[in-house]
């Protein structure tokens, strides 16, 4: 172990790097990379490391680079990339074939705004778009939990139980291009932590084919198959979470963090680093004798609903602030928990910092604020940053 | 097993692949080039260890139904517009691994000429030991025939409603300029040019392209019986070049046309795409002529364009 001053960008390509290291006496780590902002710095970090048996490839636009991770995955190598924005868009169509494929490829996303008009700050929109077809995602709030996540990432996709595309999102800017310390284990931890990479389909010796034709109820049959593999994601990663720290000698996040949320009347809901902020908005209120608690959504597919639902029971009000919005509906976060609650729960969907826009304490004070009268929830609320 | 007509009378031997590429009971049309294309395939890919990368394209149908496979070889079909770069992830972790896989893409001339372009194009800038084999039908098939950068002048399309007036790309030329290795057109109609050239790619290191006129009865709107005559008629009158092009600049002519207008009408004329638009050698010629020109040039070749009677 040692601690080292990163970026999360810098800290999503060491973990990407370890994990390559980890599968040498495997197939190797193979990787198809293409720049954009703010996701850059992990491609070049990633690009600059020395990998036993590992390569990366640089291609001409993020399809293809995702194209690149499908035919190392096929071949039965470990493989990773990384994007935001409009390259996850551009990426978009080989993201899902990699789901629907069932190859265990994982990807750091810096989350930023999609344009144009351009943006280069932190949304969580970009991510969002993927949420149904067969992709894992996390969202983290800081450089350890990135850190962590993208090597336990590798670990649940590639788990023979799981076998599906992996992304581990990070807010642009806020989180990517912030640097605090990681604690960096050895590669003789990581490699014990990380077994190397088994794609039972992967092209072998046998002449069968990935990806031909399928009628109805063989589309039917699949997706069953991957709902169910879906569904039993969060089991595996709890496992997971036990071998972390068994390895590793700390704890890897929960599915969803609660934070001073058991006695709480008021939740407030997020993802990301908002979560981060949240916290210490719940210090401050509950000095002041307001009972108030978050939750972290850190999983946010597979969604672990049952969590969700426990930690709502029993709450009066809860804000679900979304850094996105899903335009003619609202936040998607919210409309993903909003039937968590209790019937009689007011949960009122706040949209803020779209587009990059700080969320201060200040800015979630005013959302409790403007809850708390409430006797229903009404339409989303856009909270213009300050 | 199976007689193999479209070899030409060249005899299998004990080095031919022991079971087919393109098995028996797949769905391609009667008279489908990439049939005739696979076979000799066969022939020439012999005991390589061989992986198949197919975009969506006829081939990618005539793969089959999930569970089965219609190749005989271990296939990844992969979206649109990535088979060269789904290919260079599976070419780079066979390398790193010590095998000495031969990775193919058998792309169609949508995946080929536009969709799938700015990956093809990357691919061979990076070199990667990749062959990539367009089996090229001029009609965008599994959409049903629309124009395309692949569309011959003078043909009438599913969403044309008079013929296309611009010469078809050169796609050969494109992939020269691109500096790889070995480019090559083949003819489908002359088998040891097929096997040669197919033998020569699979041979070699790096990113290698091979272009096939892949007869199409259905698109073509012609007998399928017909197909490889037709190719035959093309390389004949000179509308479709054979040639191989090493490290983008030694240009080898490889079959002399005569350039017949003879054949360039019966090859017109043998097909309802072009008759529709009452298109005639004499219209095509000028092109023809002029593409000569350049590949003399370039072959270094003092011949004359067009050879007088």
């Amino acid at each position: 172990m040692s601690l080292k001053l990163l970026s999360a960008n810098h800290g999503a390509g060491l973990a990407a790097t370890l994990a390559g290291r980890a599968n040498r006496t495997g197939r190797g780590f193979c990787s198809g990379v293409y720049p954009i902002t703010p996701s850059t710095e992990c491609m070049e970090y990633l690009c600059l490391q020395e990998i036993e048996k590992g390569r990366v490839v640089k291609v001409e636009s993020e399809h293809s680079a995702m194209a690149v991770c499908i035919g190392a995955a096929a071949a039965g190598a470990r493989s990773f990339t990384t994007t935001s924005s409009n390259g996850l868009a551009y990426m978009a169509e080989n993201c899902i074939a990699a789901a629907y494929l069932r190859l265990p490829v994982v990807m750091a996303v810096a989350n930023r705004t999609i344009g144009p008009p351009w943006n280069i700050w932190a949304d969580h929109g970009d991510a969002l778009m993927l949420r149904d077809h067969g992709l894992i995602q996390f969202y983290c709030a800081d450089n350890q939990e990135l850190f962590d996540t993208v090597l336990a990432a590798f670990r649940l996709a590639e788990d023979p139980a799981v076998m599906m595309p992996a992304m581990v999102c990070m807010e642009g800017f806020i989180l990517s291009h912030t640097v605090a310390q990681i604690d960096v284990p050895d590669q003789a931890l990581v490699d014990a932590f990380l077994p190397t990479t088994t794609v039972p389909h992967r092209l072998g010796e046998a002449p069968h084919a990935l990806g031909q034709i399928d009628l109805p109820h063989q589309t039917e049959m699949h997706r069953h198959q991957h709902l169910s593999a879906m569904n039993g994601a969060a089991r595996v990663y709890a496992g997971i979470q036990d071998e972390f720290e068994h390895i590793f000698g700390r704890r890897l996040g929960d599915a969803v963090v609660p934070y001073r949320a058991d006695d709480a009347e008021t939740l407030i809901v997020s993802m990301g680093t908002i979560g981060a902020t949240a916290e210490r908005v719940v210090d401050q209120l509950r000095a002041q004798g307001q009972k108030v608690g978050a939750l972290r959504v850190r999983l946010f597919r597979p969604l672990p609903s049952e969590a969700i639902r426990a930690w709502f029971a029993g709450k009066q009000r809860i804000a679900v602030i979304d850094r996105d919005v899903s335009l003619g509906f609202g936040g998607v976060l919210w409309g993903e928990v909003n039937s968590l609650a209790d019937p009689g729960t007011v949960v009122q969907s706040y949209l803020a910092g779209l587009g990059g826009g700080d969320v201060r304490p200040e800015h979630i004070v005013n959302m409790l604020a403007d809850l708390q009268p409430r006797k229903n929830a009404g339409h989303p609320a856009m909270m213009e940053a300050a | 097993m199976m007689n193999e007509p479209v070899l030409g009378g060249m005899a299998q031997t004990t080095l031919d692949r022991p079971d087919p590429l393109l098995r028996m009971g797949n769905t391609n049309c009667g008279g489908c080039g990439l049939s005739s294309l696979m076979q000799m395939m066969r022939h020439a890919v012999a005991d390589q260890r061989v992986h198949l990368v197919v975009p969506a394209c006829c081939a990618a149908v005539s793969a089959g139904i999930y569970p089965q496979s219609t190749y005989g070889v271990p296939t990844l079909l992969t979206t649109f517009a990535s088979a060269a770069a789904a290919a260079s992830g599976i070419a780079t972790v066979a390398r790193m691994n010590g095998e000495d896989t031969r990775v193919i893409c058998l792309a169609g001339d949508g995946g080929t000429y536009d969709i799938g372009f700015a990956t093809l194009s990357a691919a061979a800038d990076r070199n990667e030991d990749v062959l990539y084999i367009c089996y090229d039908n001029e009609i965008y098939g599994n959409t049903g025939g629309q124009r395309s950068s692949a569309t011959p002048a003078g043909a009438v399309t599913s969403n044309l409603s008079s013929a296309k007036p611009e010469e078809k790309k050169d796609i050969l030329a494109i992939m020269a300029a691109h500096r790889v290795p070995y480019v090559a057109s083949v003819s489908l109609a002359h088998a040891e040019d097929t096997v040669r050239k197919l033998r020569r790619a699979l041979d070699l290191k790096g990113f290698r392209f091979l272009h096939v006129l892949s007869p199409c009865p259905t698109g073509w709107k012609s007998e399928p019986a017909m197909g490889m005559e037709l190719v035959r008629l093309a390389v004949r009158s000179g509308l479709y070049p054979v040639i191989e092009i090493f490290d983008g600049k030694r240009y080898v002519v490889n079959i002399e046309p005569d350039f017949s207008d003879e054949a360039l009408d019966m090859y017109l004329s043998l097909q309802l795409r072009f008759q529709k638009s009452g298109i005639s050698a004499a219209g095509l010629r000028p092109a023809i002529d002029r593409h000569w020109q350049e590949l003399r040039a370039l072959s270094g070749r003092i011949v004359p364009a067009r050879r007088v009677a």
